[in-house]
């Protein structure tokens, strides 16, 4: 049984001018132990994603449906009592997009790390205990423990935010961009300590970016996100090497490449208004390959198995 | 031929408080050197901290340094006061790293791009519409009428950093001091920016200097690479050289943390450990 499974999910929200369809029919799995990379670009609908597997979705939500299955557990089924006590923070965990600046600025970090335990009736000594293994486990000194935010640099916020998110021992973790704020030595660090958890501890990741080369150093599957849909799915080999999908073969393309002389290109026009997408594929509008079909026809993932592709050129 | 921008041993200590009365010296750029002629590029490489975005704070002497000279076209602005150097301003224009704060949100694009020209009595009222549009057509910002009337809220980071670089371009700026300009952005986005960049650059011979923590794009874009570490230029050179043959260690840390697309790359740990001996 995989650690997390989802099917079909979807997540509208009320928009000024019609419902906004964020996450329109999304399905995935993830083993425990492994990495899966979201990427796509920015207003695809991968941090909804992201909201819809911690149920927080915001107020203004429209309409949400599909299922969200945790070691087979069904998590829409459960009431939100239940779900709090029993799943959100213990069993999946996230690090939200840009929360280095949401430490409160003067508790101690290690008392943040702490502050869950304390709830849920740790002793302060066993607390204390244990958020210093946690520091030891994100690799910052113990003297972390009693700095306040303001003292550490960004990388160091960064580790101690997923101290934070592992500290009642979740199964799974969701990282939403978390390295765009730092510079590329600081964030190849904070990877490779990724890769250490995901490995030592067995965590399933979630990991959401719009750096497809950064995605390819920790996730061992990646699923492209265009305009609320999946348009590629598949093994970290298959999707970089052997891309089905345009708009992946397009996402690899604009990456400048260190070694090869190769002109980034970039996709032209920008990803359409999620009130009301267009008919049939969602990316052919800016899709290179475009025929009639793909206009008109919205074209269900190719073939049906581990490496999968929303795109009619995969039939012929 | 002669610099167009020449930055001469240029020292920057800041006071850093410390404590509740005392300060502590704090060295933010340490002798750096750097020249470029009319039309040339040069990418500034580094982490955060080690003094890149101050010496852009510097050639666009948005502050003195503490010692050193800043030669423009010749003549030393080291000192000049704010009075004079309205020639200079006109002349050097930056592009900062963050497109969502570095528009003023109630102001359309025609009212932020046209400000320039009016802060430097340029033209009449039609001129400077003909300037404006004309610019926001050359960053591909089309229909230039239509997003004229847009507010920044209603434009994508991509879109926003357009505006930014219109406004260099109304000015017939000579120089642009450019920190971080696609670091916030997606890959398509930056792609596309810094195709721009070389466009105009090659049209109107613009002078870049480029400032990035990520080689990658530094590669795509200039030709000349200077690395930044503690303050200091710690290599320099052609951007082939610097990639193939990295001689300081720095370097070789830098160009091992710059992400590929190589599934290979998760099943191993990258080498970036000079930093963590170097940093305190």
């Amino acid at each position: 049984m995989p650690l997390l499974e989802v099917e079909g999910l979807k997540l509208h929200y009320r928009g000024a001018s019609g419902d906004v369809r964020a996450v329109d029919g999304v399905s995935f799995s993830l083993e425990a132990g492994t990495a899966l990379g979201l990427v796509g670009e920015s207003g695809s609908g991968k941090s909804s994603v992201a909201l819809g597997l911690m149920r927080l979705w915001p107020r203004n939500v429209a309409h949400f449906s599909g299922r969200v299955l945790l070691n087979g557990v069904d998590c829409f089924k459960l009431d939100e009592g239940e779900f709090r006590r029993h799943y959100r923070w213990e069993k999946v965990a996230m690090v939200f997009q840009g929360a280095m600046e949401s430490f409160n600025p003067v508790l101690k970090v290690g008392e943040q790390i702490a502050e869950p335990l304390l709830q849920r009736k740790v002793g302060r000594k066993e607390a204390r205990k244990q958020s210093l293994e946690l520091l030891d486990a994100v690799l910052l000194p113990p003297s972390t423990y009693d700095r306040y935010p303001h003292e550490l640099s960004g990388g160091m916020k960064q580790r101690a935010l997923i101290a934070m998110a592992l500290v009642l021992h979740p199964q799974l973790l969701i990282l939403d961009e978390p390295t765009s704020a730092l510079d590329v030595i600081v964030q190849a660090e904070v990877m490779n300590l990724l890769k250490r958890l995901k490995r030592e501890l067995g965590l399933g990741i979630v990991f959401i970016t719009h750096d497809i080369a950064l995605s390819s150093d920790l996730c061992d599957r990646i699923a492209v996100m265009y305009a609320g849909e999946l348009s590629e799915i598949g093994g970290a080999d298959g999707v970089l090497l052997r891309p089905g999908h345009p708009y992946t073969q397009k996402l690899l393309a604009a990456v400048p490449l260190l070694t090869e002389e190769k002109e980034p290109e970039f996709i032209p026009g920008s990803p359409p208004d999620l009130t009301s997408p267009p008919p049939g594929c969602r990316f052919h509008p800016r899709c290179p390959y475009v025929f009639d079909r793909c206009r008109v026809e919205s074209p269900p993932p190719f073939p049906a198995n581990e490496h999968r592709a929303r795109c009619w050129l995969l039939l012929r | 031929m002669n610099d167009l921008l020449s930055l001469q041993n240029i020292r920057m200590v800041y006071q850093a408080r410390k404590g509740l009365f005392g300060f502590t010296p704090v060295v933010a750029l340490d002798g750096v050197s750097l020249s470029l002629a009319e039309g040339d590029t040069v990418a500034l490489v580094g982490e955060s901290g080690s003094g890149k975005s101050t010496l852009a704070r510097v050639a666009l002497r948005l502050v003195r340094p503490t010692s050193g000279r800043v030669l423009f076209d010749g003549a030393d602005i080291t000192a000049l006061s704010e009075g004079r150097l309205a020639g200079f301003r006109q002349q050097v224009q930056g592009i900062f790293q963050d497109p969502f704060s570095s528009l003023d949100p109630f102001m359309r694009v025609l009212d932020t791009v046209e400000e320039p020209l009016i802060i430097h009595r340029m033209g009449n009222r039609e001129k400077r519409r003909e300037l404006l549009y004309q610019a926001l057509e050359e960053v591909r910002l089309v229909p230039a009428k239509e997003f004229a009337k847009k507010f920044p809220h209603q434009l994508s980071g991509g879109q926003r950093q357009r505006v930014a670089i219109a406004r260099c371009l109304v000015l017939r700026s000579r120089l642009i001091v450019a920190d971080e300009p696609v670091s916030l952005l997606d890959a398509s986005s930056r792609a596309e920016i810094l195709s721009l960049f070389r466009e105009l650059q090659h049209r109107h011979s613009l002078t870049f200097i480029y400032i990035t923590h990520d080689l990658s794009t530094a590669r795509q874009f200039a030709p000349r690479i200077a690395i930044m570490y503690r303050g200091k230029i710690v290599e320099t050179g052609p951007t082939s050289q610097v990639i193939t043959q990295p001689q300081h260690p720095y370097t070789r840390a830098l160009l091992e943390a710059v992400p590929q697309p190589d599934p290979s790359n998760r099943f191993r740990e990258r080498r970036v450990g000079f930093q963590e001996t170097a940093r305190e």
